[in-house]
C-alpha cells in the first residue's frame, strides 16, 4: 500500500509533458500488441471461416481447435531467411515492408475506441487518416520495383493505378461524412451519431457507405480486387520475391489495414462505440438494460462484423478483371459519390428532416 | 526548445532531400527524394499550426501526384547518359533561371510589405480549428480567386483529356452496361421456326 502511494506521488511529481509522453507510449504499446494479436487471429479466423464456407475443416491441429496456428505460422516465418534477389535495390527492398507496416499502424492514432479514448484527439483526424493511408501504396510500389522482377513490377503497377482510382472515391465518401458530422474530428463524428441505430450516418449516406466499404476492400487489395497479387496471373504480385519476416510484414500490414478499414466504417457510418439501442427506455429498464450502454464492446462487435464481410466476399466473389476494376472505380463510384454529395449538401443547407434537421 | 530542434531537423531534411532530387543518379531515387521533401515540408507546416495545409500537401502530392510520377518513371527506361548530353550547353540558361528565382524569393522574404512575417505563430485558443478558419476565409474573402483557380484547373483537365483522346476506328470495345442490361426476352435469343425436312426415300439395301 505504501509502495503504491509512493508510486502515485512519484508520478504526480513528474512534469506534465513527461506524463503525457509516458502515457502515450504505454497506450501505443498496448495498441500495437492488441493489433498484432488481432491480426494473428484474423488469419486464423479467415482460414476457419473460409474452410467452413467451403465445407472443409481449416487449421485444427495446433493447440485446441487450432488456436495456436497463428503462432506456429509466425515462428515459421520469423526463422526463415530473408532472400535478397540479385540486382535488387537493397535499401528500397528492405524499407518497403517497413513503410507498409508503419502506415498501417500509424493510422490508428486517431481512431476513438470509446468516448475520448484515443491517442490523439486531432481536429483534422479525418484528413490525417486520408493522408496516412495514401502512404501505404508506397510500400507496395517500392516492393514491386525494388525486387527487380517482372511479376512483382506488374503487381506494383496494378496496385498503384488501383489505389489512386479508389482513393478518390473513398475521399469523396469521407467528405460526405464530414458534411454530415460537421467536423473532421473522429470523436465528434461518432458523437454526432448519438441516438439509436436510426441516427447512424449509414442511413442518410447509404450509397457513400457502400462506396466507402467497397473502396476499402479495393484499397487493401483483398478479393475480389486482389489483382495486385493475382496468383493465377502474376504468381504473387508485388511480394513474390519476399520471404521470412519481410513477407510477414506485408501480411501484417494487409490485415492491419483490413481492421483499420472496418474500424473506420464503424466510426464514420455505424456509430463507433455507441449502442444501436441507445435511448430505448423500455429496454433500458429491462434486465437487458446493459445493451443500451455505450461501450468498447459495441465497437469491437461492429468491427468483427465488417471483418467477417471481408472474409465472406473472399469466399463468394470471383476476382474482377482489371479493366472492370478501373471502370467501377472511375466511372461508377466517383459519379455516385459526387451526385450524393450534391444531394447531401442541399439537405444540409435546407436542414431537411429527418437526419439533417 | 523542442520545437526548434524539430524545426532544424525538418528543415535540414527538406533541404537535403531537395538537393537529393537534383543530384540523384536514378530517376526513381530522385522521385523518392521529392516525396521526402514534401513530407518534411508538411512537417514544417505542422509546426506553423497549419495542419490542414500540411495534411493536404501529403494527401495530394504524396498520395496522388507522386504515385503517378513514380508510376511513369518506373515504366520509362530512362537512359541517364543521353539525358546528360546537353548539360554543358544548357547550364548557363539554367543558372540564369535559378538566379532569377533566387532573387524573387529573396525579394519576397526581405520586402516586408508582401505580408511575410517572421517569428512564432500566434497562440490560438484550445478549440481553434485551422481547417474551419481556412474554409471561412477561402469561401468568403477569396471566393472569386478560388473559383478562378478552379476554372483554370478544369480547363487544364479538359485540355489534357483532349490531347490524349483519339478516336480509333475499328477497335472492338465491350459495352459493359449493355452486357449487364441484356435480357433473353428482348431480342437476344431468336427462336427460328424451321419447317421439318421431308424424309428422304429409303434406298433398297
Amino acid at each position: 500500500m505504501g509502495m503504491l502511494h509512493s508510486l502515485v506521488s512519484w508520478w504526480n511529481a513528474l512534469p506534465a509533458d513527461l506524463q503525457l509522453t509516458i502515457r502515450s507510449i504505454v497506450f501505443i504499446v498496448i495498441l500495437i500488441i492488441c493489433l498484432v494479436l488481432a491480426v494473428a487471429y484474423m488469419t486464423y479466423a479467415e482460414r476457419r471461416v473460409i474452410g467452413f464456407m467451403q465445407v472443409r475443416m481449416g487449421p485444427n491441429r495446433v493447440g485446441p481447435w487450432g488456436l495456436l496456428q497463428p503462432f506456429a505460422d509466425v515462428f515459421k516465418l520469423v526463422f526463415k531467411e530473408v532472400v535478397l534477389p540479385t540486382n535488387a535495390n537493397r535499401f528500397l527492398f528492405l524499407v518497403a515492408p517497413v513503410i507498409s507496416i508503419t502506415t498501417a499502424l500509424a493510422a490508428w492514432a486517431v481512431i476513438p475506441f470509446s468516448n475520448g479514448v484515443l491517442l490523439s484527439n486531432a481536429n483534422a483526424g479525418l484528413l490525417y487518416l486520408l493522408a496516412v493511408s495514401s502512404f501505404g501504396v508506397y510500400g507496395i510500389i517500392l516492393a514491386g520495383w525494388a525486387s527487380n522482377s517482372r511479376y512483382a513490377f506488374l503487381g506494383a503497377m496494378r496496385s498503384a493505378a488501383q489505389m489512386v482510382a479508389y482513393e478518390i472515391a473513398m475521399g469523396f465518401a469521407l467528405v460526405g461524412v464530414l458534411l454530415a458530422g460537421r467536423s473532421l474530428n473522429l470523436n465528434e463524428i461518432v458523437l454526432g451519431q448519438s441516438g439509436n441505430i436510426g441516427h447512424w450516418y449509414a442511413w442518410p449516406l447509404l450509397p457513400l457507405f457502400f462506396v466507402y466499404f467497397i473502396s476499402g476492400v479495393a484499397e487493401t487489395n483483398r478479393l475480389p480486387f486482389d489483382v495486385a497479387e493475382g496468383e493465377s496471373e502474376i504468381v504473387a504480385g508485388f511480394h513474390v520475391e519476399y520471404s521470412g519476416t519481410a513477407f510477414a510484414a506485408f501480411f501484417l500490414a494487409e490485415y492491419a489495414n483490413m481492421i483499420l478499414v472496418s474500424a473506420l466504417a464503424t466510426v464514420m457510418f455505424c456509430g463507433g462505440w455507441l449502442s444501436p439501442f441507445q435511448g430505448w427506455q423500455a429496454l433500458a429498464a429491462s434486465p437487458l438494460g446493459f445493451l443500451t450502454a455505450t461501450s468498447f464492446i459495441w465497437f469491437a462487435l461492429k468491427i468483427c462484423f465488417f471483418l467477417y464481410c471481408f472474409l465472406w466476399f473472399r469466399a463468394t466473389f470471383p476476382r474482377y478483371r482489371y479493366d472492370q476494376i478501373m471502370r467501377l472505380g472511375w466511372k461508377v463510384f466517383i459519379p455516385i459519390t459526387i451526385v450524393w454529395l450534391v444531394l447531401e449538401s442541399i439537405a444540409v443547407v435546407f436542414r431537411i428532416p429527418p437526419w439533417f434537421a | 526548445m523542442i520545437q526548434q530542434i524539430v524545426f532544424i531537423v525538418l528543415a535540414a531534411l527538406t533541404v537535403g532531400s531537395a538537393l537529393g532530387v537534383i543530384t540523384a543518379r536514378h530517376t526513381v531515387h530522385a522521385a523518392l527524394f521529392l516525396v521526402m521533401t514534401f513530407v518534411a515540408s508538411a512537417g514544417l507546416w505542422l509546426l506553423l499550426h497549419a495542419e490542414f495545409l500540411a495534411l493536404v500537401l501529403v494527401l495530394v502530392y504524396v498520395g496522388a501526384v507522386m504515385v503517378l510520377f513514380l508510376f511513369i518513371v518506373m515504366m520509362l527506361d530512362t537512359d541517364s547518359q543521353s539525358l546528360r548530353q546537353g548539360l554543358v550547353r544548357y547550364a548557363p540558361l539554367g543558372v540564369v533561371v535559378a538566379l532569377i528565382v533566387f532573387a524573387e524569393i529573396g525579394y519576397v522574404v526581405y520586402n516586408r510589405e508582401l505580408g511575410v512575417s517572421f517569428g512564432t505563430p500566434l497562440p490560438q485558443a484550445a478549440g481553434f480549428s485551422n481547417t474551419r478558419a481556412l474554409g471561412e476565409t477561402i469561401y468568403t474573402v477569396y471566393a472569386f480567386p478560388f473559383e478562378i483557380a478552379a476554372v483554370v484547373l478544369l480547363v487544364g483537365i479538359v485540355a489534357a483529356i483532349m490531347l490524349t483522346l483519339r478516336r480509333r476506328p475499328g477497335v472492338r470495345h465491350q459495352n459493359i452496361s449493355k452486357q449487364v442490361r441484356v435480357s433473353a426476352k428482348r431480342g437476344r435469343l431468336r427462336i427460328v421456326n424451321m419447317p421439318s425436312e421431308p424424309r428422304p426415300p429409303e434406298k433398297n439395301p
